[in-house]
């Protein structure tokens, strides 16, 4: 196994007696895109902070790229953009010049600026905003001009905290596109911090579900809706072109096979409740009675399924 | 290699944070204020030059720079009297909203999400707004000896340019005392108008009511001044007179005095004896500088004290915005 470039080991944060972060251990490998996922106030933010040295935990360790985050953050931040919920630019210079300052403050070779200035911004599709003051830009080119600004220094790990926020939803589209080519393109490593459950659903390698300082499971969505629902049955739902005609005959019939547990018919529509996959039997059923088929749909779990149940655990 | 990671984020910080300096609003008009009062104590000095220089009974009247500096005919106070009240309020608008601001537009976060460290931003703060503040008396000093040659053709004492230098720093020190408390408060506050606001508030109380408040107090512990020896109301005078120099405006109107007045001979006041044998005569630079030396002091240690409170307040702290 490769060694994780993010590693987190029983971070704690509290503030007075309440705990902000509770005991996070986390591992983040090389050229991934992770995914926090979290309802607001679940301690993301805070741990982003401690990632990078902006605020001290009160136990535990954050290691970004082999260094400590707390005692030596200037070379965590060598390596890390850091792009933070509510951006802010100096409104009185303009898009170049805001970029400007922070490559030199990465300290860029002065004549290597110009030239990676132009292309970041190229990158993030802002060419023609370039001498623009930041101060008329919209809230989705100020995002863009935060990842720019991420990827000036060409970093390691990228961190975003909430960059869907406040996007309209093809701008999100787009973004969340552009932050998938950046790192397959240049083998980053992404964390971002997210309570948009689509959005994370796009995206990310892995996930981990944060609720009230807590990291509740991670793994791709595949194996978290594998946990959680392996023990539940496997929906599925046909719709038909006409009004069944007896529907209690139909159910008698059905219910004599062995794999279904339940069956609930609503004049078009019959759902099922299996205890294996059995859709293609059930279409062929179907066919051979005459029923015309419109739809069948069967049901998997989404993130949306999973956020639910982790949420309905822990209240 | 090292030294050049260093300096190389605090020299471009120096640099943008010079440069909102120059571009803002506030600094102008600043300028535009101090060079009016500037403009309107040469003037009236010019006009009474004559009289100043032809008095045979004031040591100091050869030194023509010097008189230009502080004489007045009572209509308006003299440049360097101005200046006490002027120089606070170019430390505190220079500084008042130094990290609120840029904490309260989301940018500080940003910025310390750069591979700099946080004194950095804060010595930054401070060193840009003193560097345009010194150039800004430079060039006035400048301007007033440069003008003064023109006009009077009268040649310059070495030891005047010396004490106009000194003044100059003692000048730059006092609105570095202000720039580095309104920096401390803005650290504080989150509101950028709460911090300018405390900030006059103190500067208000120093120039204003600290002296009616120690009034009150030692007239109401002081014994009955006829009751006491001569010695004694010495001692009292010279506790007043300290207590009062815990104002910083009272250390700066004692250096700048001294400075600029080399007949100034001691700050407290003085016996009959030791006036006896003095001749009233300006002193050499030298010993002027060692009676300001103790105020130039204070006002360095109180600004040291306010920027290292502000290390202590902003270093540990959690960025968000």
């Amino acid at each position: 196994m490769k060694d994780p470039i993010i590693r987190l080991k029983g971070l704690t944060k509290c503030y007075g007696p309440q705990k902000a972060v509770d005991n996070l251990s986390l591992d983040i490998y090389k050229g991934e895109i992770f995914g926090l996922l979290g309802p607001n106030g679940a301690g993301k933010t805070t741990t982003i902070l401690m990632m990078l040295g902006l605020t001290d935990p009160t136990s535990g360790s954050a290691f970004v790229c082999g260094h400590n985050a707390t005692n030596n953050p200037i070379s965590v931040k060598r390596k890390v953009g850091y792009m933070p919920d509510s951006l802010g630019f100096y409104d009185n210079m303009t898009a170049l010049e805001n970029l400007m300052y922070i490559a030199r403050l990465n300290g860029l070779d002065e004549k290597e600026i110009m030239k990676r200035t132009a292309e970041t911004m190229e990158i993030v599709g802002l060419s023609s905003a370039l001498h623009k003051k930041t101060s008329t830009f919209s809230r989705g080119m100020k995002q863009r001009l935060g990842l720019a600004d991420v990827l000036i220094k060409q970093p390691d790990v990228i961190i975003l905290d909430e960059p869907t926020l406040g996007i309209d939803p093809s701008g999100v589209r787009e973004f969340l596109t552009l932050i998938k080519r950046l790192s397959k393109e240049q083998e980053l490593t992404v964390l971002l911090s997210s309570h948009h459950l689509h959005h994370v659903q796009q995206v990310c390698d892995r996930v981990g579900i944060f609720v009230k300082g807590k990291l509740l499971a991670q793994g791709n969505i595949d194996t978290l809706s594998g946990n959680l629902f392996s023990h539940e049955a496997h929906v599925v739902s046909f719709t038909l072109a006409d009004v069944i005609p007896q529907p209690c005959s139909l159910q008698q019939e059905l219910e004599q096979w062995e794999s279904v547990k339940q069956i609930s018919i609503n004049k078009k529509t019959i759902e099922f409740e299996c205890k294996q996959v059995i859709t293609p039997a059930l279409v062929r059923f179907f066919v051979e009675k005459g029923y015309d088929i419109l739809g069948v749909h069967q049901k998997d779990y989404g993130l949306d399924e999973i956020y639910q149940k982790y949420f309905e655990d822990i209240n | 290699m090292k030294s050049q990671t260093l300096s190389g984020p605090f020299s471009v910080m120096v640099h943008k944070e010079m440069a909102d300096h120059i571009r803002s609003w506030r600094f102008i008009v600043l300028i535009g204020l101090i060079i009016l009062t500037f403009v309107a104590s040469m003037y009236v000095s010019l006009g009474n030059i004559r009289s100043a220089m032809g008095n045979a009974n004031d040591p100091d009247r050869s030194f023509l720079y010097l008189k230009l500096l502080t004489i007045t005919d009572n209509s308006t106070p003299p440049f360097h009297v101005f200046l006490s009240f002027l120089a606070p309020l170019l430390g505190i608008s220079l500084g008042f909203d130094a990290v609120n601001s840029e904490q309260n537009s989301g940018t500080l976060t940003r910025l310390l999400a750069q591979p700099i460290y946080r004194d950095n931003l804060l010595l930054a703060k401070f060193v840009s707004a003193l560097i345009m503040v010194s150039i800004l008396f430079l060039v006035l000093a400048l301007l007033m000896t440069g003008g003064g040659l023109v006009l009077t053709g009268v040649r310059m004492e070495p030891q005047e340019l010396l004490r106009i230098l000194g003044f100059l720093v003692i000048c730059v020190v006092y609105v570095g005392f202000w720039l580095s408390l309104s920096i401390v408060l803005s650290i504080r506050f989150r509101q950028a108008a709460t911090s300018a606001l405390t900030a006059v508030g103190i500067w208000l109380f120093f120039t204003v009511f600290y002296q009616i408040v120690i009034n009150l107090l030692i007239r109401s512990f002081l014994p009955d001044p006829s009751f006491l020896t001569q010695d004694q109301i010495l001692r009292y005078n010279e506790l007043i007179l300290d207590i009062l120099r815990i104002a910083p405006n009272q250390l700066y109107t004692d250096a700048s005095t001294t400075m600029l007045m080399p007949s100034v001979r001691s700050l407290s006041p003085m016996t009959m004896e030791q006036m006896a044998g003095a001749i009233p005569a300006p002193l050499p630079f030298r010993e002027s500088l060692m009676i300001v030396w103790p105020q130039v002091s204070a006002l360095i240690g109180a600004t040291v004290a306010c920027f290292a409170l502000s290390y202590y307040l902003f270093m540990r702290r959690e960025i968000r915005s």
